[in-house]
This record gives structure tokens, sequence and C-alpha cells, in this order.
């Protein structure tokens, strides 16, 4: 049955992982540069090995992979699952479950909830099982109390309590002596500092992309310049700064990329995600004011696109990240411009690579796994994850790089339905999800 | 989500040229001081979010002369102060019996929102920096009936288009009945890709290239208002754009200037101008019943 799914009950303190291999699979492993026919065994937990086809015997349990890729399991850096505070657009429960429905393993949740996650004990609370997670996640704490851009949070205190970076996400850090607080504390103790990249003072009551469709619509623009001006400074300040990480999240234009390159060349450690959205969709995709298109930043032009394709192609993107942003009916059936920013995007991000990425640009799927795995592993220093080597996680993701399917939002895993993709036809299907050693996901 | 009822009016973007030119002959027939009560029994509600002189009296009068109920809904004194939502209140006015809705909104596109879940027509009478289609049906009208026709016309609009949906309906008008429209303002003002809203539009940044030639001159406000972080020097607009009656010697001797209002006198214009022979501004607003009466009256299925 297409779409069917099981979830097991990953709360279930009895069902220990036993052993699984996974047989006749194409294994892509970017870390281990495999791209090659080979078995996985999963033991305990862990990776146990790898190996040719028909080396490895004796598992509890054994998963035909013939014809599928498998791959370290997937990472999105950039999620909002909303609790605390918001569950009625979705919960970590909810959340993580289309994760697992959509190929991820783990997850990076953003700190912007109700209250604000700016102190160790929302850290601790988000990672406690009782939430129900049924993937890694990663908590990603504020910068500064209330995300205000005022004061810093303590941020040693975050990490300690599991933090893989810090950010004020939906809003920047504006002010430049902030921003260089943030870089310099942020450097003493290896932790990434996550920047939502927009000049606010340019955005004011601004709803979409600055260009033709914004004009023709009557909506004021987001321009390129207010997320580049910032990226620059930002890459400007990380150069300063020995041994601070930025990290540039949902980069949109080909403005900052040209900072992010910059950067790089200068060994500065500066990394950047892109959501399938843009490499996807255009700003004249919002058609007569459809608020499942508004998000934050807005799509781009067709110039800024082709810039994000070439450098998803060319290396200078580290990871593919969706910017989960599940919003209630009643947030988005209103006017454009009070409509919420953000879309959901957790099941559609691995078919819209394929599809767009692999399929339409021709993008090997090596490097599109390298997005999704070791990319967004390496950027938050997430140990054991994104790689198959022996000993790490066995956390593995199984998909048809062929399989055609409609992605129907009213399947969703989500609470919450507000995708641009609803009734698409996509290639490339997610098959299986494993996480620590458990199937978490299975389709047909 | 419905396709908005026919007879709606939401925007000049998506009218056939005929459709246009079919409401202007129907409001050139209009006659509000011996108007046949077509409308009798119809039910219309004004539903306005944002303050409006010319627009909401112009309706109202072109309703009744028609001889329909109207009923007006204030977002001040309504259940909208109370945080209704926009959707709520057009269901609560379809209940109440309504047949028809004018709205004005400030956000851009929510007369659209509202016809795609209504079933009765929904006009367009400003939607924010959207558009205005019944003003550049009246500006239509006005221009016709100094000009005679659309044929070889040149129109220049000066002044503040980004902020305005007058001038966002006026350029896709113009353009779909073949006129050359010449844009002119300050970048802040009047963006390069605006040319990329309709064919045969053109920018230029000097008032007196603008003129040159012009059958008919469009002056917009600007928006202080609206600016929201863009600056705009006064002193220096007054200097490159206001129009005085020195520069008016530039366009054509039978040019007319319009303006949609309100106007700020001494600012985009000076009084000499408003108050001069050329001057067709107040003309502009008697022209708005008969045109509004073409548009209720095509709404509701009455234009025979």
């Amino acid at each position: 049955m297409e779409g069917l799914t099981r979830i097991e009950a990953m709360t279930n303190p009895k069902s220990k992982p036993g052993s699984m291999l996974i047989k006749g699979g194409h294994v892509i492993d970017p870390s281990a540069r495999i791209d090659a026919l080979m078995d996985v065994l999963l033991r305990d937990g862990v990776v146990a090995e790898v190996a040719l086809p028909n080396k490895i015997r004796g598992a509890d349990d054994n998963f035909d992979a013939h014809g599928l890729i498998v791959a370290p399991g997937f990472i999105d850096l950039h999620v909002h699952l909303r609790e605390p505070g918001q569950s009625y657009k979705e919960t970590i429960r909810s959340g993580t479950a289309a994760a697992a429905a959509g190929g991820f393993t783990s997850v990076c949740t953003m700190p912007n909830t109700a209250p604000v996650v700016d102190n160790a004990e929302w850290v601790t609370w988000l990672r406690n099982p009782e939430r129900g997670a049924v993937v890694n996640l990663f908590p990603i704490a504020a910068a500064t109390l209330n995300s205000r851009g005022a004061a810093l949070t303590d941020f040693a205190a975050l990490q300690r309590a599991g933090a893989v970076a810090v950010t004020d996400d939906g809003k920047p850090i504006l002010e430049d002596e902030i921003m260089r607080a943030a870089l310099r504390l942020g450097a003493q103790l290896n932790l990434p500092v996550v920047q939502h990249a927009e000049d606010t003072r340019l955005t004011e009551n601004a709803s979409m992309h600055e260009g033709p469709t914004s004009f023709r619509l009557g909506l004021r623009g987001i321009s390129t310049a207010a997320e580049a001006n910032i990226v620059e400074r930002d890459v400007t300040l990380a150069q300063q700064i020995r041994e601070s990480r930025l990290h540039v999240a949902h980069l949109s234009t080909s403005d900052a990329l040209k900072a992010v390159r910059r950067g790089k060349r200068a060994k500065a450690r500066v990394t950047c995600e892109v959501t399938p959205h843009h490499f996807t969709l255009l700003d004249e995709d919002v058609g007569e004011y459809n608020t499942n298109f508004k998000m934050n930043p807005p799509l781009r032009s067709a110039t800024d696109r082709e810039a994000i394709l070439v450098a998803l192609a060319d290396g200078t993107v580290d990871a593919i990240a969706t910017d989960h942003a599940p919003h209630a009916t009643h947030e988005k059936e209103i006017e454009f411009e009070r409509a919420a920013f953000g879309i959901t995007g957790l099941e559609t991000a691995v078919a819209l690579a394929i599809t767009k990425l692999h399929r339409e640009h021709k993008i090997p799927l090596a490097r599109i796994v390298e997005l999704f795995t070791a990319g967004p592993a390496r950027v938050f220093d997430l140990r054991g994850r994104g790689s198959l080597a022996r000993g790490d996680h066995a956390d593995v993701t199984i998909f048809d790089p062929q399989k055609r399917w409609r992605f129907e939002a009213g399947k969703s895993r989500s609470l919450s339905h507000n995708t641009p993709f609803d009734g698409w036809q996509l290639t490339g299907k997610v098959v299986a999800t494993i996480v620590g050693g458990k199937m978490l996901h299975r389709a047909d | 989500m419905n396709k908005p009822a026919r007879g709606s009016l939401l925007g000049i973007e998506h009218l056939e040229e005929k459709e246009i030119l079919g409401l202007l002959r129907l409001a050139r027939g209009m006659n509000p001081l011996k108007a046949r009560p077509l409308l009798r029994n119809q039910r219309i509600a004004l539903l306005f979010y944002e303050a409006s002189t010319r627009t909401r009296s112009s309706f109202e009068v072109a309703a009744k002369s028609m001889g329909a109920i109207t009923v007006l809904v204030l977002s001040s004194g309504s259940s909208i102060e109370k945080g209704e939502s926009l959707l709520d209140t057009g269901y609560t006015l379809r209940a109440v019996g309504a047949d028809l809705i004018v709205i004005r909104h400030p956000s851009a596109g929510a007369p659209l929102m509202m016809a795609q879940h209504l079933d009765i027509p929904v006009i367009n009478a400003g939607d924010g920096m959207h558009e205005h289609p019944s003003q550049a049906l009246l500006d239509a009208f006005t221009i016709l009936k100094h000009k005679k026709s659309f044929q070889g016309l040149r129109v220049a609009i000066i002044g503040d288009l980004y902020h305005s949906r007058v001038a966002r309906s006026a350029c896709h008008l113009l353009s779909k009945v073949g006129v050359k429209v010449t844009l002119c303002g300050p970048p802040e003002l009047v963006p390069e890709f605006a040319t990329t809203l309709a064919p045969g539009l053109s920018i230029t940044r000097h008032i007196e290239e603008a003129l040159r030639g012009a059958d008919v001159i469009m002056l917009l406000r600007v928006q202080q208002e609206r600016l929201a972080g863009k600056k705009i020097h006064l002193q220096d607009y007054m200097a490159r754009y206001q129009m005085t009656t020195g520069r008016l010697k530039l366009a054509k001797r039978d040019a007319i200037v319009m303006h949609p209002g309100p106007i700020i006198r001494g600012l985009e214009l000076t009084s000499e101008v408003v108050d001069g022979p050329q001057s067709v501004i107040v003309d502009e607003v008697r022209n708005g019943v008969p045109t509004r009466m073409a548009i209720l009256a095509r709404a509701l299925g009455k234009a025979n």
C-alpha cells in the first residue's frame, strides 16, 4: 500500500534493538567515499559493519534493499517543532514523526518558541524522552535573552545542557557589538552561531521578495540587500575573530553566497544551508497571494535560484535544511500581508532534492546525500552521525531514487498542512528510516 | 476556495480590453439624476476598512440612485474591532442577505480572498498598494470625455507609483487600450521594475521628458504615511517633480491634468495648476458616480 507507515513504539523501553542486516542496497556514504553495492550490519544501536555483498551473515532481521540507496541517516539543521508553547501548530511528537516519514533521523530545533529557549532548563526539557521525539532531537538555543538581540545567553550552560548551536532565528542579531560578542563567546566554546540574515530595518511590513511580482501585487518587498548586507557583515566578523563559527541559515540570495564564498576562501569557519523551497520555487510562484508561498527569507528571483543551484553543486553550500515551519489554518487563510511566514518541509525535502537537483539539474546522488548527512553533521559537530563508519549511531535512511509518487498534504504527519507542494508529483521516495537500529518508518 | 462570482471587479490586470470598453460604454449611458431603478431590492454592503471620501460616497450614491439598499460597515464600530476575521465578516454580510460587497482594505489581495470564499460579486474599492479598478475606469471615462478616443494618446504618470494602487490600475488599463505611458519620478517611488507591470510602459527620471508631447498628465500624491524606511526629501522632490504652470507648457496645449486625490496643494502640484483651465480633477470625482453605476449594474446582471 502506497504510503503505508508503521511507527514502532520508540517510547517502549522493552523493545531493545537487535541486529539488522541491510542487504543488496547501493550504499552512498560520502564521508567514507563509499558509492557501491554493499551490505550494512547494525547491531546494538550502532553500525557494526559495512561490507561487500553477501559477506555478512547471521542477523536477527534482514532488510532487502535491492534497487534502493542506503545512506547515513539524514540530518535537518533547521526545524520549528513549536514546543514549548505552540502545540496547536506542531508538537515534538508530531514533528519528529513527520521527520521520520521524510527520511530524517536527526533534527535540530529552533528556539523561537513561547517561551524562547534561552536557558538550560528549556534545553533539558526539550531533550526529555517524555516529549516523545521519535528521531534524534538536537536543540539550538537562543543567542540572546528572549532573542531580543540585547544580552547574550549563557552559552556554556546551554551547551552543557545539550544545545548544539545558538541563534535568534526568526530575527537577526543586528547590532555589530552583540554579533561580535556572540561569535567571540562561540569561538571559546567551539559553538556555532546561526544567523537569520535579514536587515529588519529594510523589511518593515514586507511580505515577499522585492521585484516585479511584489510590485505587481502591491506588496512591500524584502530586498536581496536585506539578506546580503547582514551576511557580508557577519562573514567579515567571522574572519576577524579567530576560531569563531558562523552558520548562515536558509541562505536565499546570490549576493549572500558571494559573501560566504569570500569567507570560505579566507579559511574562516563559515557554513551555510539552503532550503528545498529556495532551490525549487521562484517569487512569481506566489501567484495571486497564495500564502503557502509566503516564508522568510522569501522565494527569490531566477538569478538567485540559479546561483543557489550552482553553489549546491560546487560545494559552497554545506547542507540542505527544511526550515520546517508549521502554522495553523487560521494563521495562513488570511490576508497575505498578515499571514504567518513559513511552510512545512520535512516530508517533501528528500523528494524535491532528487526531483529537482538530481533529475533536473544532474547533481550526483552522492552530493545530494552529502548535503543531508556529512555536510550537516560537520556544521554542528554531530559526532557519530551523518556517516556509516563502524561504531557510528545506527541511523540509516533508505530511499528509492526512481519511485514516482504524489505528495498529499492531507496525509502529512505534521499537525499543520501549510505547504506549497500539495499534490505535487515527485520522484524519489524514502522507503525506510532507521534510528538507533530501530525501524521507525517503512513505506512500500 | 472558489472562482470569484461573475461580475466581480477585483482589478484591471485580469480584465480584457473589450470588458473595459464595455464598462466605459455602459458608464456613458448612466445618468445619476435620471437613473432607472435597475437595482431595486438589491442589497449592497459597503465594507470599508480604510478611510475614504470620494470612493465611498460615490459608490453609495451610485447604488442608491439605482434603487439599491446599502449598508455601510466600517472597521471601527463593528465586530472587526473585536478581532473578527475578514472572511468571517464576509460570511456574516452574506448571511444578512448582501447581494454584493464593495470592499476597501489596507491589505493587497483582500478583495480577491473574499471573492474566493463567497458566492456573490465582490467589488474592489482599493486594496493596499495593489489596485483601485473603479478609479482607473473613471479616469479612463474622464480621458474619453476630453479626448474622444484612446488612439495615439500619450499619458505621463508622475509621482509616487510605488505606493499607489491607482497607478497600478491605471497602467494596466491604459496599456490594454493601447496608450503609451511614461512613468516619472525618483527611483524610490518609481522602481526600474515598474515597467514590467504591463506592455507599453517606459520610465524617465526627468519631468520635462515625461511632459513633452503628453496629452494627459496624471499626478500622484507622495504617500508620506506609507514611506516606511524609504527616504524622500520633499524639497528635492518638489524641485524636480512638482507640476507648475511653467512645466505644464511643455505638454500639448490641450493636455489635461488629472489627480485621483486627495491632492496636497503646493507639493505634487501648485494651486495654480489645480484651479487652472487644464485641470479636470473635480470632473474626475463627478465621473465616479456613473462609472460606479456601470460597475454595480454589470455586477448584478442588470446591465442591459
